[in-house]
Formats: structure tokens, C-alpha cells, sequence
């Protein structure tokens, strides 16, 4: 329980099925950037919540792994360039892994989260489709999850709009029924700037040179950490003409290349950790490469060939694949 | 399960003495009237205040006029950093093993902090080699809330006494009270932070002993109570509880010393045998545990391979309740800052388990706490959790 209003209804759903409920909030984060969903004040949420339901809470304290496992990768990503995806790694570590043994260890049968997502039947056994609700679908952050996982997931919150959702808070008297959605990255501060700060903290940020295509020094940036495939913004180039995209970030020459639109299209996109859910489908799949993003078809070999030009991904990102609403595959882009 | 309550989290706050809810029943029913006041009711409640003064002077050795009552520990730890140091300025040190009361306003003060030794005790060659003309005040527990483990606080006092002789000793005697005579092992300290909880009054009572002749900055302002120390109207009813729990404890200590010592022995002793076990703060000699050096209720230990909050987890369900480290402020259990300054490794630190008893554990108790602890650590160690 985040403290948010999805895991509170999610709560209070299971225990109206007549579940037997214990509430668990992780504390995840302590630092000064402490916003997102593990502040004290979002603790206090979850256990009043729990009150309400009148359902035991516990806290657990899981900073260390999530020092290891989201944040650390998390800087050390940024800081090769890439752009990693730290609440897969919260929930691929976190959630599912170290929450879920604990939780059997202390005799659990099930563990539930408030995700608008579903779990449904598939060729394998189970898998991961998108919740009813397309506009806050999350199955792209819970796509690695694997059959033993998916048996002992509850997504009470899979078929329902976050209309419904914040009704039925309404209706069970939750205090948190009109609480804003959490956003971004939990462990960085929403204010402009932050993740930079943030950064800076840990890792040397370095200058880089902006180049345009005949490597001539157009611009420069204070950092080549937070530079992403695709930017136009912040590159110190406005002005200069037509809109350029950042098309190629090298760390090791700490430089940026920029080019137009049309250079951040491509076939095909290089892809590692290539994972189906069952056996590899031959045809085309639906491939989301960002937490929100709209889907393209593609056919997936080696690589992921795109069935028409489509945008560069960030190296780092997953792309999930789906075969309709079910989660089929994923990878992550090189 | 078994129905009743196994209350074995006394370090973190003792049940409440029946003595101190009687005698807070009474304030409160008939003896409202402000003790600033100057009326018969108001005079009555001051009178109560003075009284309460002088029985605790008894405890802690002290003149009553040298008792200055707090909102608790904390603030009484707080008072005497920050008051020292208004009135005397230098340098602030303090035990790297201190309660975050401590710990925090030493900090705060760009203080130091002296080491300890693996098993907890000052390192007195540490001490030594941070004192200079510049350390107005050292501030060394009498007794670790999270190990138990006793300071001897007369070498510290000679120390600073030989190195720094302007230098004023505190000591948070919070969780020493229960358990020791502070009026003697606090002698040489020259201010005491006691906090009524720990013995048996309710939370939110606590004092400060500053010795006579020793001048500190009030930390808040107002009507010039407890002579100008510490303004805001004073909680007459948890005084007189603390007194009445201070005067209880005092009278019994020795006996529940006597009592609680086997009882914590024989749990400690059986929590020895799990393998990959470490008692903290006791010496081993020829497979003989000396505990000497700890306070009789406390058993601490921690465990190879398990977590803490699991543990603690399966012991509720048994309604054994306990603690590990600290509890930050959302109710998750923090690593361990003591344990990370005795030498521990985090994993390791990660596994403690703090079995805290009081003058009301009863062997019964000590009984099931027993059976319990051994085979919930053996199920979490198959578990891998």
C-alpha cells in the first residue's frame, strides 16, 4: 500500500471478497528528495487507510535493496547514457521478488497491488494483459513477471476505469479518495531540476559538444548524462533554424550529434534480453516502448523490425510486446 | 496462538506502574489549577510539583533545585546540548552510539564522535586523543537503549576531567534508570537526561538534572517555569506519575534486578545455542558468557541469515512483542547505527532482535519467548527469507 488510492481500493476490495488482508507499505527512500511513494506522509496514508479497513499494516523496510537494485543502476545508467526504467526494476526486485518471498516466508498465499493491470488465462498458463482502463494500463511495468509470479498475483484493479476506482474509494469512505496520481520517478523530486541535482550528487555530470552531421561544434550541453535519444530541448541550439533531435549520445567522446526529424527514424532497433512469455510468435506484434507510449507492429527476429519507420529508442528502455492486450515478450533496446 | 500479550519491548516503553496511573488520576480529578497559579488549588498543584521534585532527587543524587522537568527524554538530551553550548559555545562530542536525541543536535553543532569498542564500550583512547581546549561538553549514555550495554562513566569523567577540565559531562540516563542506581553511576556526570516512560510513568514526562553552578540557555521562551529553564506551563499530573513510578522502581530495584537477571539469563542462554547467533555487548571466556556489562533487561542478539522484520513479524503473530534497531519515524526498522558502530556488518546488524524486559516479565513469559525465538529463526533461515 503506496498510500495511494489504487492499493487503498485494492485493499478494500480483496477484503470485502473476503480475503483475510494484511497491508505492507515498503519504505523504500529516506533521502531529501523523499516525494513519491515512500514519505513518510504517504506512510501515514497507507496506515490510515489500514485503519479504516480496519486491516493490520506493517512497514518494511527494503532501502537497502532498493539502493542496490533501482537506484544504483538507475545513476550508473545515466551515466553510460542510457535510459533505464527504474520502476521495472522496483517491481521486478522489489514488489515481486524480495516483497514476495517475504510475504511467503510469513505465510502468505498472495500478494496484491493496486496496478491497473490484469493477470488472465493465455497457452502458457497465465499472463499479463492490459487493465481495462488504456489511459492508466500499467501491464508495460509488470511485463517480466513470470508464471510462479502471475499465480501468486491479485490485480484487483484490472478491470475497472481509475473513474471507478476513485468512486469506489468515495463509497468506502477512504481518505485518499482524491488524492493525486503518484508520477515520474518516486525517489526524485518533481521540481524542475531535480533529477539533475540528483545526479550531481552522485556521479561526475560531464560537458559535452553538440555536433551536427559534419561534426562541427553546434552547441553544447553542461551534461551528457541527461541527454536522451530524440531531445530538442536543452540543447542549446534554438535559433539556429530547424528543429534538431539529439540522434546520437557518445559518453566515452562526450559528444551529442543532432539531425533532423527524420534522422531519428529507423527499421530496425538492436534489442538484448529478448524474453518471450511462451514460444517466440513469427508474426507481427504490437511493441510499447515506453511507459505510456502508443504501440507499433513490428516483427521480432533478432531485432525488432518495425513495419514502418519508427522513432529511435533510447538505449535502455524495454520494449514490451503484445499479441493484442496480453503481454507476449519483451526486450531492451541497445 | 497464545492469548496474552508477551510484552518483551520494555527499552522502547515500559508497561505504566499502577502507582502512577493512581496518583495521575488524582491530579487530574481534583487538582487542576495551573501551578504558576496563585490561589489555593494553584499552590496545591505547585506543592505537588516539589514533592515530586524531591522524591526523584533521591533517584538521581541530586539537590532538587538541580531538576529541571521536560516533555521527556528527548527534549531533556536536547536541552542539554543545545543549552551547554548556548551558554559555553566549543565543541560538542558525543558516543557514536548515542540515541538519535543525542546524536542529532550534536550534529547539528558540527560535533564529533568518539568510537566504541566491538563489544560496545567506549573506546576511552578515542576519547582521549578528541579532547582539546575547544570541548566544552561530552555526551556518553549511561546505558545503550538498543544493547544494553553500561558505560563507566567515572574513566570518562576522570578523562576529561585530566584533558579538558572545561569541558561538562551529560549523560542520557533514560534507559540506565530502571535498572541502576544512577544517583551513584551518574555521580560524575553533570547533567542527567531521565524520560518517564522507561520506568513506568506515562510518555511526554521527563527531566534534566543540571548540576549547581552550571549555567545553560532555556530553549523556549515564555512564563520562566522551572526557573527559567524550561517555560510552558508544567504537566503536573505526569510529574507526579513519574515521581510515584521513580519512587516504585527505586524501592524494588533491587529485587527486580535479582528476579529479571535469571529470567534474562535463561533466555539468553537459550537463544546462544542457535547457531550463527551474536550475543552484543557480553564477553566469552572459556564458553562462559559474561554479561556484566549490560543492564539485566536487556537480551540482544543478532542473527545470521534472517531479517529482523520478518522475525518480528512471525513473534506478533505470537503476540511476542519486540523490536529490533530504532523505529524511524514511519514505523519501518532502520539499520542500525549502533550496531554499524560496534563493527557489525549491515547484513549482519540486519538480523538483530531486541528482547527488552521489565520489572513485570514473568518467567511464564520468558518461557514462551523461548520456544518461539529458535523456531521461528530456523523456519525463516529454510525459508531463505
Amino acid at each position: 500500500m503506496s498510500g495511494g488510492v489504487d492499493s487503498s481500493v485494492a485493499a478494500g476490495l480483496l477484503q470485502k471478497e473476503g480475503y483475510e488482508v494484511t497491508g505492507v507499505t515498503l519504505k523504500l527512500w529516506g533521502g531529501p528528495s523523499d516525494t513519491g511513494c515512500c514519505s513518510v506522509s504517504d506512510v501515514t496514508d497507507a496506515r490510515r487507510v489500514a485503519d479504516n479497513l480496519e486491516i493490520e499494516h506493517h512497514v518494511f523496510n527494503f532501502g537497502d535493496e532498493f539502493e542496490d537494485h533501482v537506484v544504483g543502476p538507475y545513476v550508473r545508467s545515466h551515466a553510460e547514457g542510457l535510459t533505464p526504467n527504474p520502476c521495472i526494476e522496483c517491481n521486478r526486485h522489489l514488489k515481486f521478488d524480495k516483497l514476495m518471498r517475504r510475504a511467503n516466508a510469513l505465510g502468505f498465499d498472495l500478494i496484491a497491488t493496486g496496478h491497473h493491470a490484469r493477470v488472465v488465462k493465455s497457452n502458457e498458463g497465465l499472463a499479463v494483459a492490459r487493465g481495462a482502463d488504456s489511459s492508466k494500463d500499467q501491464s508495460y511495468v509488470l511485463h517480466m513477471l513470470d508464471q510462479q509470479q502471475l499465480r501468486q498475483l491479485k490485480l484487483p484493479l484490472g478491470e475497472m476505469k481509475k473513474t471507478e476506482v476513485r468512486d469506489i474509494a468515495a463509497s468506502m469512505n477512504l481518505r485518499v479518495a482524491g488524492k493525486p496520481d503518484s508520477q515520474d520517478v518516486c525517489f526524485i523530486s518533481n521540481v524542475k531540476g531535480s533529477r539533475k541535482k540528483f545526479l550531481e550528487q552522485r556521479i561526475d555530470l560531464r560537458p559535452a559538444k553538440v555536433l551536427d552531421k559534419e561534426m562541427r561544434t553546434v552547441g553544447q550541453v553542461d551534461s551528457i548524462e541527461m541527454v536522451t535519444i530524440g531531445q530538442r530541448k536543452g540543447l542549446g541550439l534554438s535559433g539556429q533554424g530547424d528543429p534538431k533531435y539529439a540522434v546520437e549520445i557518445n559518453t566515452e567522446k562526450a559528444t551529442v550529434t543532432v539531425g533532423e526529424k527524420s534522422e531519428l527514424y529507423c527499421d530496425t532497433t538492436n534489442v538484448k534480453d529478448l524474453r518471450w512469455a511462451g514460444l517466440p510468435y513469427p508474426g507481427k506484434v504490437e511493441v510499447q516502448t515506453s511507459a505510456h507510449g502508443r504501440t507499433a507492429p513490428a516483427s521480432i527476429t533478432s531485432m525488432v523490425e518495425w513495419a514502418e519507420p519508427h522513432v529511435r529508442v533510447a538505449p535502455g528502455q524495454s520494449l514490451v510486446f503484445y499479441d493484442g492486450d496480453l503481454v507476449v515478450g519483451s526486450a531492451i533496446a541497445l | 496462538m497464545n492469548e496474552k500479550i508477551i510484552y518483551l519491548d520494555n527499552a522502547a516503553s515500559a508497561p505504566i506502574r499502577q502507582e502512577a496511573i493512581d496518583s495521575m488520576i488524582s491530579v487530574l480529578e481534583n487538582c487542576y489549577g495551573n501551578p504558576s497559579g496563585a490561589h489555593k488549588m494553584a499552590r496545591k498543584a505547585r506543592r505537588l510539583i516539589d514533592d515530586a521534585r524531591d522524591v526523584l532527587s533521591f533517584g538521581l543524587g541530586c539537590d532538587p533545585k538541580e531538576i529541571i522537568f521536560t516533555g521527556g527524554g528527548t527534549e531533556a538530551d536536547n536541552l542539554a546540548i543545545f543549552g551547554v553550548h548556548g551558554t559555553r559555545g566549543g565543541t560538542v562530542i558525543a558516543s557514536s552510539t548515542e540515541h538519535h536525541a543525542v546524536l542529532e543536535p550534536v550534529q547539528r553543532l558540527g560535533g564529533k564522535l568518539i568510537r566504541v569498542s566491538e563489544d560496545g564500550s567506549l573506546d576511552l583512547g578515542h576519547l582521549s586523543s578528541l579532547m582539546d581546549e575547544e570541548v566544552r561538553l561530552v555526551s556518553v549514555g549511561l546505558v545503550n537503549g538498543e544493547t544494553g550495554v553500561i558505560q563507566d562513566l567515572e574513566k570518562i569523567a576522570e578523562i576529561i576531567k585530566s584533558q579538558a577540565p572545561e569541558a561538562l559531562l551529560h549523560t542520557d540516563a533514560v534507559q540506565a534508570f530502571p535498572w541502576l542506581d544512577v544517583a551513584s553511576s551518574a555521580k560524575c556526570a553533570d547533567l542527567i537526561s531521565i524520560a518517564g516512560h522507561k520506568f513506568g510513568a506515562p510518555k511526554g514526562v521527563g527531566a534534566l538534572v543540571v548540576r549547581e553552578g552550571i549555567e545553560i540557555s532555556p530553549m523556549q521562551l515564555g512564563g520562566g517555569q522551572e526557573l527559567g529553564i524550561r517555560s510552558g506551563t508544567q504537566n503536573t499530573a505526569a510529574i507526579v506519575a513519574m515521581a510515584a513510578a521513580a519512587s516504585v522502581t527505586v524501592a524494588e530495584r533491587e529485587n527486580t534486578v535479582e528476579r529479571v537477571a535469571k529470567l534474562r539469563d535463561a533466555l539468553a542462554d537459550k537463544l546462544q545455542e542457535i547457531p550463527h547467533s551474536y550475543e552484543t555487548g557480553v564477553e566469552l571466556e572459556n564458553g562462559k558468557v559474561d554479561r556484566s556489562n549490560k543492564i539485566v533487561g536487556s537480551c540482544h542478539f543478532c542473527f545470521a541469515g534472517i531479517e529482523s522484520e520478518a522475525l518480528l513479524f512471525m513473534l506478533e503473530q505470537e503476540n511476542i512483542l519486540a523490536s529490533a534497531a530504532s523505529s524511524c519515524s514511519s514505523g519501518a526498522q532502520d539499520p542500525s547505527h549502533v550496531l554499524a558502530a560496534m563493527g557489525y556488518s549491515r547484513d549482519l546488524a540486519g538480523g538483530s532482535l531486541r528482547l527488552s524486559l521489565g520489572h513485570a516479565t514473568t518467567r511464564e513469559e520468558i518461557n514462551i519467548a523461548m520456544e518461539a525465538v529458535p523456531k521461528f529463526i530456523e523456519d525463516l533461515r529454510k525459508t531463505g527469507s
